[in-house]
């Protein structure tokens, strides 16, 4: 190494940090990315929202491809995400919507579904955090993706937009094969 | 009205501080003096504007003047007066403005006091540090301004963050910010010197009062802050190596490296390049802070509210500035002599390595805080780096720097003969040996990690024996019977500053390594009347009351302490619930003491009148502040030195010497 | 529910503190102000006092997700205490300290941890600072080394004068040590 290019290096050094910093500027922070994609849905049973007699768990994942939907009525970015899900579940034929309703009392859910609409096939009621602690679930909104095998695709992170399905939901999975595309790690 | 003063005050100080980077600094290279005499007048109008702007500010804080954003969203009517003062620099914008003055404040002492100095390094200087001004002027103007308004006004304001109502946090920013822009003069020296080509001893000379009052400063505003979080919190801890506080750690690390390293520039003129890197990088990491702490990036507990556009702005900022210097160091600093020769067996060979092992300390501390952010941008998945792993590093690293803080005031400049070290080192060393040996046989087998201990007790008595050892060497090589007073006294106060700062480091080792191994914690549920035992002291519990402050209510817990059956103390933990947020506080209340705090932090209200409670018992914790304090002191002794007394200079100022003996322009 | 009071970021649990300490002069900051209120762990009792031990280490030194940067210990966030919860009737249940973690890493990644396990991906962050320390080292080497070879530069009788008169100063330069 030449005598003058080791004065070089506190400058480079720097740029790399300003590179790093201007990638940390696009990212939050506050996103933490789930361990369980690309693994089998963690085990659950939970009773189902207004019926408790009915057992919600893993073998409604089976046979058909699934969003899990983390909601609960205090949550506003839900209430805002709601039109997407109600949306969803009208157009996706070849999927279901399964709601778990998390960490809310029953009364207030039934009435949020009854004021805005029911987009789920049925909601896992989860007033103790019992099954989302297993599901990895730190607030809502959260939405899985699984395929028919119960294998999580994709978690989404915050509110399902208009267009999320579209670019980030529906790449991870083949809709044919109702398997989760491999590729993505 | 006000407000808009306050706002084209501000622009008036832009538009002086673009003079100010420009003029002075065109008139340094083509020998134009009057150009360069603008630079003093400059530097006082940037400073007179900024003031202007925060005293309008404070006024309308003041004035209760809810039509201006900042003031609304961080003050109510009914906080006490001294909050209102404070509210001013407790949040994003006014912090800003506070830290622009300061900045401008830094420009017009080194104004001041620089009729020595030859005008052509003023001038560079101060047009250095107009263009730091330039920077956050701007940065306020374009994304932050504390004068916006909103109408229709609201009636009431939403309050200040209740955590920042204490009297430590309505100091502790001002000392930080002291400390982080004060650093920008010895950045500016350093620039100054580069653009001029001529790095010497008079440069190391200079610069050093300027950094050490930088230095004490930050150490004043971090040791506050972390006091603060003691007793504030309620938690018991004082550092939790949160990025904002890593934020403020790493200047201070490459600060104190700095002071080390200009102190064998001015004695040997050795390290030139290395120390104008090290002025470069303690400023630069001051920059890096707002941004870390301004931007986003990092997850931290006290993070400004974050904007893109603010984050974005900084960055370009930071490359500017870090940037361009880094450039100007690349091209400039070959050029520089390597100084002085010394052998292996040198105090600057002793300096030399422990600057490294700072700047070990500083990069770890970076490398921590950035991590999570290395490992999104590698996609190695996502990670936290917290305590354990910085106290790891720490404990790991901070026993060398200690071992050989020890040494180095022992040894000669140049070359010095290992028999005479050695014989100098033997009463350190065997002190330390039986001191450590005696921790060892006398403590209680109980922690964790025993080891810590004899480690921490043999390190501060090494730290004092070894400086007592140097004033003895002092004294043997000058004493004269009767005469040793003197003696003492003609050893110059930067040798007993620093005799004092070492020690100061002793202090705060005990205190961290006493209270983190002998600290004991209480979760308890106590009735009225009831009592619990920790460490051996009682705690009666009276009950609770309500109070009513002047912006919230309390609930108020009464205490008395037993040694034995000798009351001790008493003590009136609170929680406080303020009207404006409505948001919960804890106010600890602490008995004091030089060998141990206890502590008392209420928790919640349970059934039946009982209270959830922590109490702790906090051996020695005291000591790391007052560590933090002396370290401080040193450093004042440091620089009220006669070779540093600047009235001194003042004196000779017209006589023109300094201007004449002028650095050549480059 | 009351409990969830910043629901609107749809986050549980308003973040606030008291297992943090702020060095505020940077903080504040409107949506998520920490919050001193304490709180106990008081509710988790063990008859055994290793066990009590090993809850207080393992609630400091794991993540509580929604806060900014707080401990499980040190949050009262909402999901913070369902996840002591789960910590308490996990040691309760006879599970080891790596259990517990592993139970929690595998539902919520290694970001839970504070303190980072040692595994091929962390290696940076472990052992790099061997290597920042072997940098310095070689250089700290090869600057004595170089600076035995390098031929005396003192101060010229010149510059030393100038010196001194820049400085106006009367002690000689070399006499104190600081």
């Amino acid at each position: 190494m030449g005598k003058t290019l080791k004065f070089l290096i506190p400058l480079a050094l720097f740029a790399g940090l300003v590179a790093l910093l201007f990638f940390g500027l696009g990212t939050d922070p506050r996103k933490v990315p789930s361990p369980l994609v690309g693994k089998p849905a963690p085990t659950f049973s939970l009773p189902a929202l207004g019926d408790p007699g009915r057992t919600v768990s893993n073998a409604d994942l089976l046979g058909q491809v699934s969003l899990v939907n983390v909601w609960a009525s205090w949550c506003y970015s839900c209430r805002a995400e709601h039109a997407q899900l109600m949306r969803l579940a009208r157009e996706l034929k070849e999927v279901q919507i399964l709601g778990l309703n998390w960490k809310d009392t029953e009364a207030d859910a039934k009435q949020m579904l009854r004021a805005s609409g029911d987009p789920y096939r049925v909601s896992a009621f989860d007033p103790d955090n019992r099954a989302g602690i297993h599901w990895g679930v730190y607030g809502a909104p959260e939405t899985f993706l699984v395929d028919s095998e119960g294998r999580i695709c994709y978690k989404k992170i915050g509110p399902v937009e208009p267009g999320t399905w579209e670019t980030e939901l529906a790449p991870t999975i083949d809709l044919t094969t109702k398997k989760c595309k491999e590729s993505r790690s | 009205m006000i407000p808009e003063l306050g706002h084209y005050a501000l622009i008036l100080a832009l538009g002086l501080a673009l003079i100010q980077a420009v003029l002075p600094l065109a008139g340094s290279y083509t020998g134009n003096r009057a150009w360069m005499h603008t630079a003093r007048p400059l530097a006082w109008g940037q400073f007179i504007f900024s003031a202007i702007a925060f005293a309008l500010l404070l006024l309308a804080f003041l004035t209760d003047d809810f039509s201006v954003v900042y003031v609304a969203s961080n003050s109510n009517t009914l906080m006490p007066t001294i909050y209102k003062v404070s509210a001013v620099w407790g949040a994003h914008e006014g912090s800003l403005l506070l830290w622009a003055a300061f900045l401008a404040g830094w420009g017009a002492a080194v104004a001041s006091l620089s009729r020595n100095l030859p005008l052509p390094i003023v001038a560079r200087v101060l047009a250095v540090m107009g263009m730091v001004g330039i920077g956050f002027l701007l940065f306020m103007l374009l994304t932050s301004n504390p004068f916006e308004r909103i109408f229709p006004p609201p009636l009431e304001g939403r309050d200040l963050n209740p955590l920042l109502q204490d009297p430590g946090l309505a100091i502790h920013p001002p000392l930080l910010y002291m400390g982080y822009v004060g650093f920008s003069v010895a950045f500016a020296f350093a620039i100054a010197a580069l653009l001029g080509g001529k790095l010497d001893a008079a440069w190391a000379r200079w610069s050093r009062p300027w950094t050490t009052t930088a230095w004490i400063f930050l150490t004043l505003g971090i040791a506050l802050g972390s006091w603060w979080a003691y007793y504030e919190l309620g938690w018991g801890g004082w550092w939790f190596w949160d990025p904002v506080e890593n934020a403020s750690l790493m200047p201070w690390l490459a600060g104190t490296a700095l002071m080390h390293s200009l102190a064998v520039t001015e004695k040997r003129g050795a390290f030139k390049s290395w120390t104008v890197l090290l002025a470069i990088t303690a400023f630069s990491l001051s920059l890096l802070g707002t941004f870390l702490v301004r931007s986003g990036v990092l997850t931290s507990v006290h993070a400004f509210a974050t904007d893109p556009a603010r984050g974005t702005f900084i960055l370009i900022f930071l490359c500017i500035v870090i940037g361009g210097s880094l450039a100007l160091y690349a091209w400039r600093a070959p050029a520089v002599s390597g100084g002085g020769r010394f052998e292996l067996l040198s105090r600057e060979s002793f300096l030399l390595a422990n600057n490294l092992l700072l700047t070990l300390l500083t990069a770890l501390v970076l490398l921590g805080t950035l991590a999570p952010l290395i490992y999104e941008a590698m996609a190695w998945g996502k990670i936290s780096v917290g305590f354990p792993w910085f106290n790891t590093m720490f404990v790991a690293v901070t026993p060398f720097l200690a071992f050989l803080m020890g040494i180095g005031p022992l040894t000669r400049w140049k070359q010095d003969e290992p028999m005479r070290l050695a014989r100098e080192l033997r009463l350190p060393f065997i002190v330390t040996g039986a001191a450590s040996l005696l921790t060892v046989i006398l403590m209680p087998l109980i922690t964790l990690d025993w080891y810590l201990v004899p480690l921490g007790i043999g390190l501060a008595v090494w730290l004092l024996t070894s400086h007592l050892q140097a004033i003895r060497e002092r004294l043997r090589h000058k004493s004269r019977p009767g005469a040793i007073l003197t003696d003492l006294a003609s050893n110059g106060r930067s040798f007993y500053g620093m005799i004092l700062a070492h020690l100061g480091v002793a202090m705060f080792v005990v205190g961290i390594t006493l209270v983190s191994n002998y600290g004991q914690e209480k979760d308890v549920r106590m009735s009225p009347g009831g009592v619990q035992e920790v460490a051996g002291y009682r705690f009666l519990f009276h009950g609770v009351t309500t109070q009513r402050g002047p912006n919230y209510m309390a609930a108020r817990g009464h205490f008395q302490i037993f040694d034995g059956q000798r009351p001790i103390a008493e003590l009136w933990p609170e929680k406080r619930s303020y009207f404006a947020s409505q948001k919960p506080m804890t106010e600890a209340s602490i008995d004091w003491g030089l060998t141990r705090d206890l502590y008392v932090s209420l928790g919640e209200p349970l059934e039946d009148g009982d209270w959830a409670l922590r109490l702790y018992y906090k051996p020695y914790v005291r000591w790391i502040w007052l560590g933090a304090l002396l370290m401080a002191l040193g450093g004042l002794l440091a620089i009220t030195d006669r070779r540093y007394r600047l009235a001194r200079g003042l004196g000779r100022a017209r006589t023109g010497v300094a201007d004449n003996a002028a650095v050549a322009r480059s | 529910m009351s409990r969830f009071r910043l629901a609107a970021t749809g986050r549980p649990g308003s973040p606030r503190t008291l297992s943090v300490v702020v060095l505020a002069g940077l903080l504040s900051l409107p949506l998520v102000a920490p919050l001193a209120g304490a709180f106990t762990l008081e509710e988790f009792q063990f008859s055994d006092p290793a066990r009590a031990e090993e809850f207080k280490r393992l609630t400091e030194e794991l993540r509580c997700l929604v806060c900014q940067n707080e401990s499980l210990a040190g949050s009262q966030a909402d999901l913070a205490q369902d996840l002591r919860e789960e910590v308490y009737r996990l040691l309760q249940s006879g599970k080891s300290r790596q259990e517990v973690i592993d139970f929690l890493v595998e539902r919520y990644g290694d970001f839970v941890l504070y303190d980072p396990p040692l595994k091929p991906s962390t290696y940076p962050l472990w052992f790099g600072p061997l290597l920042l320390a072997g940098v310095g080292g070689l250089f700290l080497f090869l600057t004595l080394r170089n600076k035995r070879e390098a031929r005396e530069q003192e101060l010229s009788a010149e510059e030393q004068q100038r010196l001194r008169a820049l400085l106006a100063d009367d002690s000689t330069p070399t006499k104190d040590k600081a």
